[in-house]
């Protein structure tokens, strides 16, 4: 169960990271983000069978994060639009080379 | 339960997909609620129940909503296809991911064998569950060891309620 687990977690975390690559919309890079935060804590709570409950409470710290880390981005995303009317990624090339 | 584990992964993997490929925002964010969930009942298998919990309130409730939000706030088109990127950086990305997919399976399939067998923890985790309860079985390390990174954690609530306030407030000139 555990080694399935890791597989299943390492395949999400692949797709998410895919999803950042392929996608422009920032929303759905940002959830695709998530989906990487997700795989990370299925790492967590299977390895937590291994070397007891402190994985799980990891996880428990990895969820605040993650919550607050929405809300900022998600502020950051609406402030964007305001400025260029779009979320799509390849109009902010402020920072560019 | 081990069919279950299976099944519960399929629609995770499902869901995942549909997060990558929808053709909507919205659509994108459903499956993402449709993997979250069925990762909530990968933890009840893993006997991480309050995880689980936490999973369906705080991630598929709140935070999906949150993004719900956002996106009908900001009324996204259905412009699929230029949101896609195409070409070259696709199959690069693809390459990328798929490198990555075989690195990470190397590891697993030389860790797998010796990672079923000394499973230590689960005893303990067990002994925890049956004396605590699965909110207790939790709590009791969240709140004697780990009591300092948790209020860390609210300060860091509160730098992120203000911090959203400022970013998405309209500026009154």
């Amino acid at each position: 169960m555990i080694t399935e687990a890791m597989i299943l977690s390492a395949i999400l975390f692949v797709i998410g990271t895919f999803g950042v690559l392929v996608r422009r919309n920032a929303i759905i890079m940002f959830l695709c983000i998530e989906l990487q935060l997700n795989a990370v804590n299925l790492t967590l709570v299977a390895m937590s069978r291994l070397w007891g409950i402190d994985g799980q409470v990891f996880v428990f710290f990895v969820m605040t994060v993650a919550a607050a880390e929405a809300a900022v981005g998600l502020a950051i995303i609406i402030s964007i639009f305001r400025h260029y009317e779009t979320v799509n990624v390849d109009n902010f090339n402020l920072l560019k080379w | 339960m081990d069919i279950l584990f299976y099944v519960f992964a399929a629609v995770a993997i499902g869901g995942a997909f549909g997060v990558v490929m929808a053709r909507t925002p919205v659509g994108s964010l459903l499956f993402m609620v449709s993997a979250l969930a069925s990762l909530a009942g990968v933890y009840v298998l893993l006997e991480a129940h309050f995880i689980a919990a936490v999973q369906i309130i705080v991630y598929a409730g709140a935070i999906m909503v949150l993004f719900l939000f956002v996106i009908m706030l900001l009324n996204l088109g259905h412009r699929y296809r230029t949101d896609l990127r195409g070409g070259l950086f696709a199959l690069l990305s693809f390459v990328l991911a798929g490198a990555l997919a075989g690195i990470l399976a190397r590891h697993f399939s030389a860790q797998g064998a010796q990672l079923a067998v000394s499973a230590s923890g689960a005893q303990a985790i067990d002994a925890a569950l049956r004396e605590h309860g699965a909110v207790g079985a939790i709590a009791q390390p969240l709140f004697t060891h780990y009591v300092v990174p948790f209020e860390i954690t609210g300060i860091l609530l509160l730098v992120a309620i203000v911090g959203a306030l400022v970013l998405a407030k309209r500026r009154v000139s």
